[in-house]
């Protein structure tokens, strides 16, 4: 089984009040060494076979039009991760 | 029930029909068609997942958290069956109203520019608000006068109105800023903006609720009492004078 792994953040000029709280957090749990949080998306996009260069274009497809709105997103990356999935198993 | 709506209106647009679309998680459809109903026209419900819109002369699209607001609100109900033909609606001049939830359906469906992202301050707000109205011209607020303030609920988590400055100044440039926050910024929107409208000024989107101050009695505090603000009816009533005047 493959695995596309596609990654969002909040644009930079954005302010990310979730990142903003979790930050505020971190002291609270004796974390002093960060000094800034930003909070992204994640998503693992599943294929029956291989991820085939296709898929992947596919992928970036999705990660553009669906997966992140280019008003206050930037996709990051968008990645065949079949290897992490492939140790897992293994 | 007897309905409240200047009857020079109510009788004036006798046969209106107008759209309410409800999509899975939908809240305030009822209270958007008690509102049409309230201002004199027929409210026709609409489902997500019919891609007929059944020959409606406008339509609201409601608030509330449609799919749960899963990947971000709006976006999945843009997809939605009813969606492709509101956007052919809207196209050909159709008027559209998007409230709150509606509203990021409206930007996620490119029907409106801009996004909305969570309130700068984290908390779900829930207030009456007060607003001035920037554009008197468009099809849900030629009732209204330029420059005029009125108070409507407020109640959104994701409710801060953002877009790049390019964007910002195109709609400021171009009269398409419907709605300003008066007083105190309630989430942290851009230039302190409530509501927006497209070029044409059929549709129109904004945060706050006014299908929730349509009726003495239910709505907000007003110069006439407690819970006396009717505001919210003029934008239904508006719609009905751009359909007659169309």
């Amino acid at each position: 089984m493959g695995r596309v792994v596609v990654e969002v953040m909040p644009k930079p000029e954005i302010l990310d009040p979730q990142g903003k709280a979790v930050v505020g957090a971190l002291p609270r749990l004796g974390f002093t060494q960060f000094s800034g949080v930003r909070q992204g998306k994640r998503f693992e996009l599943e294929v029956d076979g291989e991820v085939t260069p296709e898929i992947l274009a596919a992928a970036r497809e999705a990660a553009t039009t669906l997966l992140s709105n280019p008003v206050i997103e930037d996709v990051v990356s968008v990645t065949d991760a079949s290897a992490e999935v492939a140790a897992v198993n293994a | 029930m007897s309905a409240t709506a200047p009857t020079s209106v109510a009788t004036g647009i006798t046969g209106a029909r107008i759209g309410v679309i409800t999509f899975p998680g939908t809240l305030d459809d009822r209270d958007a068609a008690r509102a049409v109903r309230l201002a004199g026209a027929e409210a026709v419900s609409l489902w997500h997942a019919d891609e007929s819109l059944h020959d409606v002369d406008a339509v609201v699209l409601p608030g509330g958290f449609s799919y749960g607001d899963y990947l971000r609100a709006g976006a999945i109900s843009r997809f939605a069956p009813a969606m492709a033909a509101v956007v052919d609606a809207a196209k050909g001049g159709m008027p559209v109203l998007g409230i709150c939830n509606g509203f990021q359906v409206l930007t996620e469906a490119h029907l409106l520019p801009g996004s909305m992202v969570k309130n700068d301050h984290l908390h779900f707000v829930c207030r009456e608000q007060a607003m001035i109205v920037e554009n008197a011209r468009t099809a849900w607020t030629n009732e209204f006068r330029r420059g005029q303030r009125i108070t409507i609920p407020l109640k959104n988590q994701d409710g801060q109105f953002v877009a790049d400055e390019r964007t910002l100044d195109e709609l400021e440039g171009e009269g398409r800023v419907v709605f300003r926050y008066d007083g105190r910024n309630p989430n942290g929107s851009r230039r302190d903006i409530a509501g927006i409208t497209n070029e044409r000024g059929n549709v129109v989107g904004l945060m706050p609720h006014p299908e929730h101050a349509v009726e003495p009695g239910f709505g907000p505090a007003s110069e006439e009492g407690p819970r006396a603000g009717t505001d919210g009816l003029t934008f239904f009533t508006s719609v009905l004078s751009s359909l007659v005047h169309a």
